[in-house]
């Protein structure tokens, strides 16, 4: 079970992630991500602190992301990945391709460095 | 004795015991005539008279089966057939009588006497026959009062056959008693209620000529016992004239509740057919009926029901907008939809709307060449889904009253009852070859793993791999590219069922295919990652992780892309560490940079060194309380167990693992291949 909200702050789509990312709601947040992407002004903020577990159908949602957020121009900052979880993404390589960072702060400084 | 044999004895005796009433009776006459004392005592004959009476009631007792359901016809038709005959054998006797005309025989008392005994037996054969059909009227669905009541009344009529032996006062008594038991009883009228409108006036008819018969015998016997003074044989009538009337009663109460029960039989005839069609809507789904059939059975009913002039279904049938159709063309339809939608607020088949379109048969009156003035519709609701409707129309003006529309609306509940009962047979059905076809993708899937790996001098290697319910995608594999060099890889397909192990077999024809060519382990993971990229989806990857064992250097070569990070024991240290190499899992870039994350490494091992390759479903195996196998866990058993052979250790890690999870299922696919070194 997942719950994302999105939410929009200024210029910032910030989506949060509650919960467990499996097969089933992989769903749920490929469709959150879609339209955060098409709504978005550029700057997508995702907030993983609360995201408890990740499959890899979960991993294949974001990765499917990867040439869209370039071409679109949009930056997509990761921040608050627990320490599993982020092991998840560095597993698999996400991580360097992905922007992944500990913080709020740090993911906001990194949104608008870009 | 079995039934037959006593409805014959029982005929013969009564058919023996009218002979020798009327032998006995015409000699007495015959003596009296004469001035002869014939020797015979007056009261025989009466004595066969009872007789006859009593083989004639056992005779039709046995004769007339107890009705066990409608066949109420049957039994007045049995009467009125034992009437008619009566009746027309004593009219032919007359006949005889009156083309003898004046003659000296017709005043013959031993000849009028004679026909008196002819008629007096043909009446008790009819009342006889009529009694105990009635007996089974008043009978069908009793009560134990109606049933002693009956009883009582059965013993009463034949203590009235003996009156002659009784006082006259004893007599009128009994008859009196016997009339009011007769009205009691009569009240017992429930089968009229199961006739149908049709046999009500059968009933009619059949009552109505057993009366006349009825009246008819009575008259002749009263009447020749009037006019004839020694026609002596059961002249104390009581047990004759207590049966007429109570026949006589019975068929005129049955004939009047008949009557005043006709104007509503079609009513009830109705609400029973209403009753039927909701059973044919129920069992339509067990009878192996299609969903077409279900929809014709609820238009049918539908338009029975509400008394419609036309109507039609329109639904969705294989995504197919499909129309049952009754009384009512196609362009019609189309006509009146578009009617209607161009209404708006007021579209009757808008049933989204919750406003109901009150009086929509007024709108309809504007539309030209429609002759209809009323109209309903009704969803067709499937697991709250509406996937079609229902639609009835009228020539009549306000045509269809609550009571006609709920009795619709109940068809219409249940027919969406059955045809979800059918989508959910199909349902099953489809999960079933579904099923099926991921048998198959795990025979396929399970072929894909070699039965064993390539072994050598130097080392020793055994996998255990083991599927979840579903077909997994785990793969590891083995080919040996030269005499010392042997190619080694572990890998995970993301996702599951048929595309997991499509995509696994793929995996299998790129890792034969390129370790033939002796490649460095980046090498290979870029081209494998060229290779598989183009038939991945945008969300699937692959996590593989290659070695090439090479016995003549003692040493490893390998490269990660995306998966575990791979375990090594090293002997000497007596430590058991993960390799820290980035990788990059295939299918994720897919273009030429993807040998930017590819950080191939190179250790050289020593006998005694364990090489543990393994899938994530080991390190995320989780116990009751939630938490993962892990890493941790998967070092230390390695650690504690190094010494043991390959086999061995790698039984005692998958028990680990299991007894870790406990009575909680290991919901993925884990696989381990182990490579002691010697």
């Amino acid at each position: 079970m997942v719950q994302i909200d999105t939410i929009e702050e200024g210029d910032l789509t910030l989506v949060n992630i509650n919960g467990d990312v499996d097969a089933s709601s992989s769903i749920q947040l490929d469709e959150s991500l879609s339209s955060a992407i098409e709504n978005s002004q550029g700057k997508i903020l995702v907030d993983g602190s609360h995201l408890n577990y990740i499959s890899s159908a979960g991993l294949g949602v974001f990765m499917s992301y990867i040439e869209d957020l370039d071409e679109k121009n949009i930056s997509l900052v990761i921040f608050g990945l627990n320490e599993k979880v982020m092991n998840v993404f560095e597993i698999l390589g996400l991580d360097q391709l992905l922007n992944i960072v500990e913080t709020r702060k740090e993911a906001l400084d990194k949104l608008n460095e870009a | 004795m079995s039934g037959k044999s006593i409805i014959r004895v029982a005929l013969f005796i009564a058919i023996l015991a009218w002979v020798a009433m009327s032998f006995t009776d015409l000699t007495i006459l015959f003596g009296k005539v004469n001035d002869l004392d014939s020797g015979i005592d007056p009261y025989v004959p009466d004595i066969f008279f009872i007789v006859y009476v009593v083989a004639l009631f056992i005779f039709y007792e046995n004769r007339i089966e107890a009705t066990q359901s409608a066949n109420f016809i049957d039994l007045l038709w049995k009467i009125f057939v034992t009437g008619l005959l009566t009746t027309v054998i004593s009219l032919a006797l007359k006949s005889v009588d009156i083309l003898m005309g004046n003659t000296s025989l017709i005043e013959n008392p031993l000849l009028i006497d004679f026909l008196f005994h002819v008629h007096l037996g043909l009446l008790i054969a009819f009342l006889v026959s009529t009694f105990v059909v009635w007996k089974r009227l008043i009978l069908y669905q009793k009560s134990k009062f109606q049933l002693r009541a009956w009883v009582v009344f059965e013993y009463l009529l034949l203590l009235s056959l003996a009156s002659i032996f009784l006082p006259d006062i004893v007599g009128t008594v009994l008859f009196y008693i016997l009339i009011l038991f007769s009205v009691v009883l009569s009240a017992s009228m429930k089968w009229v209620a199961y006739l149908n409108f049709k046999q009500k006036w059968k009933s009619i008819l059949l009552l109505v000529l057993t009366l006349l018969y009825l009246v008819y015998f009575y008259v002749n016997i009263v009447d020749m016992r009037d006019a004839f003074d020694y026609l002596l044989v059961a002249r104390s009538s009581v047990f004759i004239s207590a049966l007429f009337v109570f026949t006589a009663i019975y068929a005129a109460f049955s004939l009047l509740v008949i009557l005043f029960n006709l104007p509503t039989s079609s009513v009830l005839e109705q609400k029973l057919e209403e009753v039927v069609n909701f059973q044919r809507l129920s069992q339509s789904i067990q009878t192996e009926q299609s969903e077409n059939q279900v929809y014709e059975i609820l238009l049918d009913s539908s338009v029975r029901a509400a008394k419609a002039d036309a109507a039609w279904i329109e639904t969705k049938i294989d995504n197919k907008l499909t129309y049952f159709r009754h009384n009512i063309p196609k362009h019609t339809i189309d006509n009146i939809k578009s009617f209607f939608e161009a209404q708006r607020d007021n579209n009757l088949f808008n049933f989204d709307n919750t406003d109901k379109v009150t009086r929509p048969g007024r709108l309809l009156r504007k539309l030209r060449g429609v002759q209809y003035n009323s109209i309903v519709a009704f969803p067709i609701m499937v697991a709250n889904e509406q996937i079609g409707m229902i639609v009835l129309l009228k020539e009549l003006r306000e045509g269809f009253n609550k009571e006609l529309i709920d009795i619709t609306q109940t068809f219409v509940n249940q027919a969406g009852i059955s045809l979800d009962g059918f989508r959910l047979i199909s349902e099953a059905l489809e999960n079933e070859r579904y099923k099926e076809e991921l048998n198959i993708a795990k025979n396929v899937q399970k072929r894909l793993l070699p039965e064993v790996l390539d072994a050598n001098a130097d080392f020793d290697i055994v996998a255990y791999s083991q599927a979840a319910d579903e077909v997994g995608g785990d793969y590891y594999d083995s080919v040996k590219i030269d005499q010392d060099k042997t190619a080694l890889i572990i890998g995970d397909v993301s996702g599951k069922g048929t595309s997991a192990a499509f995509h696994m077999s793929q995996m299998k024809g790129v890792f034969h295919g390129l370790a033939q060519l002796d490649l460095s382990p980046e090498e290979f993971m870029v081209r494998a990652n060229s290779a598989i990229n183009t038939s991945l989806d945008k969300t699937s990857f692959i996590t593989i992780s290659y070695f090439v064992l090479d016995q003549a250097q003692k040493e490893v070569k390998f490269a990660r892309a995306g998966h575990c990070p791979t375990l090594f024991y090293e002997q000497s240290k007596k430590q058991a560490s993960y390799f820290t190499n980035k990788g990059l899992g295939l299918g994720i870039v897919r273009n030429n940079s993807f040998s930017e994350y590819v950080q191939p490494r190179e250790f050289s091992y020593a006998p005694g060194d364990v090489l543990v390759l393994y899938t994530d479903g080991i390190t995320e195996a989780k116990n009751f309380k939630g938490e993962e196998y892990g890493y941790d866990r998967l070092a230390d058993i390695i650690n504690r167990n190094a010494g043991k052979e390959a086999a061995g250790l790698q039984e005692i890690l998958i028990k680990d693992v299991y007894d870790f999870c406990g009575q909680s299922e290991i919901d993925d696919d884990y696989t381990a291949v182990i490579v002691k070194f010697k």
